[in-house]
């Protein structure tokens, strides 16, 4: 229940009075790692100084209210539908029960693998006018026959309404898991009806979870190129890489890109200022509650739900690229895709472990300094999720390549050595790159299971002598076992997924299955790009799995 | 019961740890991997915005002809561009190798690409398809051509890209996006031919004629005049030659328009030696060798395209869309106008 901060305010608060105080260890770390995000963002700005006015007058009188209207539609679509669709699941699986529930509760999460983009390609080959579906359909029913247009905001919104409706799912399946019916229990003897209840009680209760999860999708709606272009669906994105690729004007992206970052910035604020007077404790902990009990039509139609989501967001895409993956095969398959494989995880695992490592250390020094400086820090830190990823890649590239040309050239002249440049093309820099932006993928799962550990713990601990990265390490860490699963898996499945980042900072021989996926697309070869999205989604699914595994019943 | 929850958890986190400990191992492995590529003073470094399938089987090619040790990166040309500038006199790459010839230009008028003057490269490759100065050469020709559904469509009825914004064609056109840098080459040699107030009125008729929202690539675009959805569109030669390869029977064919007028709007893959390449001398023994009479086939018929030299043949199935006159206006020009082309595709309404 929320309940106002004052009361808590106990050990917490005193570590940050008014008066200035040297920063401690906590805060110093978190200074680095937003330094980190700030720099590519930097870049954008910086692009002011020369600012594009012929290509922003062009846009202005041409296309940019467009663009903007689109943008909105996409992002406001996408973020009711996810609510919808993550909400809505993860309550039935996470505080209801009915048949099929125990593997529903894991196999709705499966879409979790599915990037975006594979989604947008299937669904379009499968509904578009041309494709099998809309062409049976005109056999049986005559030429009249017409599904609504696949390539426009409702199908745009509808596909990644099923792509990134996960995220929500399961941050908030985390939150009706622990503290579903008996919420709703208080609720109804406090007099509500169980609507009223889930509307006024559960949902409010739920809501740093929920709240993390769309932040994510927003950020990914936002930042989206992949989908929106195989639609061709104008939004602020596709804006951003016509003034790079098409206007070769690097400032004019960096600006447009700018304000999407202002955006984004300002919608965080916005989240937390609401969160601000709350505090989420947990009056118990208690791994698990009872479920509500559906019975009569009332189960089936929780069953047939659940059936319809996995039916449409994974069966029938999986089918799809299983279908053309057979077609191709023989052909298709070297010895070259188990490296492309072993790459893809390789990163992906190396990757995750790094982000969730740092995600946690900032989200506990987030609990311990509660000053307006670490706050903004932490917001800063996850920013990189919002930005278009080619934006971001060469905002890391640009200061990486001068670093390495500064010290190139200081070699020469102070000591007369030629040396080779020192991070670009490593594996180095690549994981740097990740980290700027799944730092919020990472941190935002942490975050919201920190939130449940309660401030009581903290003081008995400190009662007993545990502090800082001892705290963590005894009572923390086992406690957050499910959040840094789930930060896990989102980095390490979110890694795989990831394109432009990967494109730009790979060392040589590097490709993965990504950078694969890519080449094929970009030469509208979608069906031999089956076989690495088929690796692609098959190897995501193994760690949403095991993380399922973890954290259920 | 606080002190039993922190007990507990004291058991657990042990189990907890060792596992942690194993992943901090791994992550000891993965660092240990970090140590920057060493590069050899005698190979040739390549960033490629033409996809690995196509060029890997000319690469394995010339190593094994030259023994040559190649290495290259894909990547879109657009970032490639910006790394290479980014890395300025230190950059690895020796060879810029992309698609369409507004990516050429735009990469020799960023400084990116340094002149060449080679007897061969410039016996091999005519004229209008190589850069004046010698900064990027055309390796491969695709022309932009109207394809039509032979169901529903004569021959006869076509004569122009002009001539789509005729009132005949109401809604049965199909055309890919605007943001395709295809189009907007095509558009830029129009203007370069018409100028812009004609170009632009050719631009809105066809946005008139659209049967459908334009769309994302060529293959959905034919694949929607198979089923249908409209009767003629605008397509690049080896995206038809690659449906027509999965389906010898398709009821599609290629036409090819202006030929009273400027010619078939051609556009070309290509390749320059970079501005700060380490090793010139190799990446132009390359050039020359992929603009040979042994390459030519490999680098064209990979994908379905026709070779610059004019030496070399097309692949039958390629040859057996019939002969035509190209349009022969240098193709610096698409690159000079790509902003004004995109620009005119905005003011008119081309998504």
């Amino acid at each position: 229940m929320p309940i106002p901060r004052s009361h808590n305010a106990g050990a917490l608060m005193r570590g940050s009075g008014r008066r200035f105080r040297w920063p401690s260890g906590w805060q110093w770390l978190v200074m680095l790692v937003a330094l980190l995000v700030l720099m590519p963002l930097s870049v954008l700005f910086i692009a002011w100084l020369e600012p594009a006015w012929d290509i922003w007058r062009h846009l202005q009188q041409t296309v940019l209210s467009r663009l903007l209207f689109n943008t909105f539609k996409l992002v406001v679509g996408v973020s009711l539908g996810a609510l919808l669709l993550g909400v809505g699941l993860a309550w039935l699986t996470g505080a209801c029960d009915f048949p099929g529930r125990r593997h529903f509760s894991w196999t709705l999460l499966l879409p979790l693998a599915m990037p975006t983009y594979v989604l947008a390609f299937v669904f379009l080959g499968l509904f578009d006018f041309s494709g099998p579906v809309q062409t049976q359909l005109r056999i049986w029913f005559g030429p009249g026959i017409r599904l609504p247009e696949m390539r426009s905001a409702g199908g745009v919104i509808l596909v990644m309404s099923l792509a990134l409706y996960p995220y929500i799912y399961l941050l908030a399946r985390n939150a009706f898991r622990t503290q579903g019916k008996r919420a709703l229990e208080a609720a109804q003897s406090l007099g509500c009806s169980p609507v009223v209840g889930f509307f006024r009680v559960v949902l409010p209760m739920a809501r740093p979870w929920i709240a993390g999860g769309t932040a994510l999708v927003l950020m990914e709606a936002l930042a989206d190129f992949g989908a929106v272009s195989i639609f061709n669906y104008d939004t602020f994105t596709t804006a951003i890489y016509k003034a790079w690729f098409g206007f070769f004007s690097l400032p004019a992206a960096a600006q447009l890109s700018s304000l999407l970052v202002v955006l984004v910035f300002g919608l965080i604020l916005i989240e937390q200022q609401l969160r601000k007077r709350m505090r989420f404790a947990q009056s118990r902990l208690a791994p698990q509650a009872e479920r509500i009990q559906l019975y009569g039509w009332h189960k089936w139609a929780a069953t047939a739900a659940c059936s319809l989501v996995l039916g449409v967001a994974f069966l029938l895409p999986t089918l799809q690229l299983l279908r053309w993956t057979l077609g191709i095969f023989h052909q298709e398959f070297t010895r070259r895709y188990l490296d492309l494989l072993g790459h893809s995880l390789l990163l992906g695992l190396s990757a995750a472990l790094l982000i969730v490592t740092l995600a946690l250390l900032v989200a506990y020094c987030g609990r311990r300094h509660q000053d307006r400086l670490t706050g903004s820090l932490i917001r800063i830190s996850t920013l990189g999720y919002a930005l278009p990823g080619t934006v971001l890649a060469v905002g890391i590239f640009i200061p990486l390549a001068g670093l390495d040309n500064l010290l190139i050239d200081l070699a020469r002249s102070l000591f007369g050595i030629e040396m080779k440049p020192l991070l670009q093309g490593t594996l180095f820099v690549m994981l740097l790159a990740y980290l700027i932006r799944f730092m919020a993928a990472g941190f935002k799962s942490i975050d919201s299971a920190m939130h449940r550990v309660t401030t009581n713990i903290d003081e008995a601990s400190r009662l007993m002598g545990l502090r800082g990265l001892r705290l963590l390490w005894r009572i923390h860490l086992p406690m957050l076992r499910g959040g840094i699963f789930t930060a896990l898996t989102l980095v390490f499945v979110d890694v795989m997924k990831e394109m432009p980042i990967t494109l730009m900072t790979r060392p040589f021989g590097w490709d993965t299955l990504a950078v694969k996926i890519y080449e094929l697309t970009s030469e509208g070869e979608w069906e031999r790009a089956a076989m690495p999205s088929l690796t692609l989604l098959l190897s995501g699914l193994l760690p949403i799995v095991l993380l399922m595994r973890g954290t259920d019943d | 019961m606080l002190i039993t929850v922190i007990n507990i958890n004291f058991k657990k986190e042990r189990l907890f740890m060792s596992k942690l400990l194993d992943k901090f191992m791994l992550a000891l492995l993965v660092f240990s991997m970090l140590l920057p590529a060493v590069a050899f003073a005698d190979e040739l470094v390549i960033y490629s915005a033409r996809k690995e399938h196509l060029i890997q089987p000319l690469i394995d090619a010339y190593s094994a002809e030259t023994g040559t040790e190649i290495s290259f990166i894909t990547d879109k040309a657009g970032p490639l561009l910006q790394r290479l500038k980014a890395e300025g006199k230190n950059t690895h790459a020796d060879l810029l190798i992309t698609v369409d010839a507004g990516n050429l230009w735009h990469a020799a008028s960023e400084g990116m690409l340094q002149p060449v003057s080679s007897a061969i490269l410039e016996r091999n490759i005519p004229i209008h398809l190589r850069d004046p100065a010698g900064h990027w050469f055309g390796l491969s020709e695709r022309a932009r051509t109207i394809v039509y559904s032979t169901e529903r469509v004569k021959p006869a009825e076509l004569s122009s890209y002009e001539a789509l914004g005729d009132k005949s064609w109401r809604h049965r056109l199909l055309l890919r996006t605007s943001k395709k840098v295809y189009n907007q080459s095509l558009i830029a040699m129009l203007i370069a031919e018409h100028g812009q107030a004609q170009t632009e009125q050719v631009v809105r008729s066809w946005v008139g004629n659209l049967a459908t929202s334009p769309f994302s690539n060529d293959t959905k675009l034919m694949e929607a005049i198979l089923a249908g959805q409209g009767d003629v569109g605008i397509v690049n030669t080896y995206y038809f030659g690659r449906l027509q390869k999965k389906n010898p029977e398709l009821k599609l064919a290629l036409f090819w328009p202006n030929q009273q007028t400027g010619g078939v709007h051609i556009n070309v893959s290509g390749a320059g030696v970079t501005r700060h390449a380490k090793n010139r001398s190799g990446a132009i023994r390359f050039l020359e060798w992929l603009s040979s009479e042994k390459a030519q086939n490999l680098f064209a018929d990979a994908n379905m395209e026709y070779p610059v030299n004019p030496q070399v043949k097309a692949h039958p199935a390629v040859a057996a869309w019939g002969s035509f006159k190209p349009s022969t206006q240098n193709l610096a020009d698409a690159g000079r106008l790509q902003s004004d082309a995109i620009m005119l595709m905005d003011r008119a309404g081309y998504r």
